[in-house]
């Protein structure tokens, strides 16, 4: 099991007149592999959650049980937690500082203190990962690249640390749809290479549909639905209540079954509605 | 993540909140002024009761007053010892002379941090920088850019919290990449800030940059020619407030002349 949460609640600045309270009472397990999509508002409570998963804050009450390591216990030690659970934070692409792309990218691995051949190993690694060509850019600084190169870049130096649990606060945010695919094509592609548990939240149903295997979606701090696509998005006026919708392909599959057509449940990607709709109207005669 | 920070604006409708922020500004420098040519117990004791008053009617929580004044301690104490300890004239050495001088200087410096507190936990930075614009217009005779420097502190004073906000972001960001900001010796410590401070800068470059577009871009051109939406005003309130203030000063000149 990768991340135990039982009745786990937390407050914002306890005691003051700003006091809020951004997680109440949260329970769930996500086992080892998973790809679970946290959906939300903003303020819904989702980067307050994920951000309990490295030990960046800690339970104002309740348990959080990260890699059988318990996040609210004293003398905890944090580095080796947050070495193998890799956080990449929203516009990750604003915490890059050093002088050169490779030294960014051993910033993690040389701050866990591993040997040098180790390092330079992990660094060719992870850009290899995130699709960035070593040779060409590996030298450059990576304030001379584009916003998507230092995004990637940003992804490149958390997966550095070999992460067994990699999170991605809104990796997507800010990027045109093309950039926009190619990361959540590459969240995919590292899931699948590497194996490892990953967290994406996000606030797109339509990215989380394509990507992961489960949904949890965050309302005002509570967690109201986790399960799998298929059976969140059947829930589709529950959503539209929390003012979340359902992703396009399913609103399509819903108007055309209302207008008398017999669409399978559980198409989710655009590909398969696109394919569907092509069998339908040729069995229908009329290509 | 906002943190209450020492001095920071305490929204509120007190008569004193309401003054006039030039009015306020005056009064404030005057009386930081007047504090220094103090001599007797008696004035002293005029002063505390002008600033317990101007605190009740503030309905200031005293909490935050105290806070201030903790945090200047050190100075404060100081302050006390160097005079203590030189204030007698000749040598190393405490006299009376110097125990004297080490509690005025220590009450003037406890006064003139109460008052300038005050000053900035009744008014809000904006209204407090347009009270200094205003003051400051006169050097405008002499090409000095009076509303330039008073938008700078105006954009400086609106980016603390949005920075603020930033380098916990950056901190989080980097501490999940093993970065180390609390243990090691004072070098080390100030090693390990880099991956802190140059993404930080980054990021306030990117947005002045941005800043400076959107302004320009509402066709933003300095001060000339430039109404607003607040006009300073002074009333009734700042009445009272100047001749309150007239009866401390009238109290300070007293002491001057009597002891």
């Amino acid at each position: 099991m990768s991340i135990v949460a039982e009745k786990v609640s937390y407050v914002y600045m306890p005691g003051s007149p700003f006091e809020a309270e951004a997680l109440s009472d949260v329970s769930f397990t996500i086992e080892d592999g998973e790809f679970v999509g946290v959906i939300g508002h903003t303020g819904s409570g989702k980067s307050t959650l994920v951000q309990h998963f490295n030990a960046l804050i800690k339970p104002t009450s309740g348990k959080m049980t990260v890699q059988g390591v318990d996040i609210g216990e004293k003398g905890v030690s944090l580095n080796s937690l947050r070495q193998k659970v890799g956080l990449v934070f929203q516009y990750p692409e604003y915490q890059l500082f050093e002088e050169t792309v490779e030294k960014d990218v051993a910033f993690g691995p040389k701050n866990l203190g591993l040997p040098e051949e180790e390092i330079l190993n992990r660094v060719a690694e992870a850009m290899r990962l995130v699709g960035l060509d070593q040779k060409k850019i590996g030298a450059r600084s990576p304030f001379e690249l584009s916003g998507g190169q230092r995004r990637r870049v940003a992804l490149a130096g958390v997966l550095a640390m070999n992460p067994e649990v990699l999170i991605l606060d809104e990796p997507s945010a800010g990027l045109d749809p093309h950039g926009r695919n190619e990361i959540l094509a590459l969240v995919s592609a590292i899931h699948e290479e590497r194996g490892c548990t990953v967290i994406m939240v996000s606030h797109s149903m339509d990215e989380v549909a394509r990507v992961a295997s489960r949904v949890m979606v965050m309302n005002h701090g509570h967690l109201v639905m986790d399960g799998t696509p298929r059976q969140v998005y059947t829930q589709g006026d529950q959503l539209q209540q929390i003012g979340l919708g359902v992703p396009a392909t399913v609103q399509l599959s819903q108007m055309l079954r209302s207008r008398g057509l017999d669409v399978p449940e559980g198409i989710l990607s655009l590909q398969e509605m696109a394919q569907w709709i092509q069998t339908q109207s040729k069995e229908a005669g009329h290509v | 993540m906002f943190k209450m920070s020492i001095g920071q604006y305490l929204p509120g409708n007190s008569p004193v909140h309401r003054m006039d922020p030039r009015v306020k500004l005056v009064v404030t420098f005057l009386i930081i002024i007047g504090v220094f040519f103090i001599h007797s117990l008696w004035g002293y004791l005029a002063v505390a009761l002008y600033l317990a008053a101007v605190i009740a009617v503030s309905k200031i929580p005293v909490m935050f007053l105290l806070r201030a004044l903790r945090s200047m301690t050190f100075i404060v104490a100081l302050t006390f010892l160097i005079n203590l300890f030189t204030g007698g004239g000749g040598g190393f050495r405490i006299t009376l002379r110097g125990l004297e001088l080490a509690v005025n200087m220590s009450l003037r410096l406890i006064f003139l941090i109460m008052a300038s507190q005050i000053l900035t936990l009744t008014t809000s930075p904006l209204s407090l920088t347009d009270g200094i614009e205003s003051l400051f217009r006169p050097l405008e005779k002499v090409k000095f850019p009076v509303h330039e420097m008073a938008m700078m502190m105006t954009i400086a004073m609106r980016f603390i919290p949005t920075l603020l906000d930033e380098a916990d972001r950056i901190m989080k960001a980097q501490m999940s990449r093993g970065a180390d900001f609390e243990s090691g010796n004072l070098m080390r410590r100030a090693k390990n800030m880099v991956p802190l401070l140059v993404p930080l800068f980054v990021s306030a470059f990117r947005r002045a940059d941005e800043l400076a577009m959107a302004m320009e871009a509402r066709c933003y051109r300095g001060g000339k020619g430039r109404t607003r939406m607040k006009q300073l005003k002074t009333s009734s309130v700042d009445f009272w407030g100047v001749m309150v203030s007239c009866v401390l000063a009238a109290c300070i000149v007293a002491d001057h002349m009597l002891f």
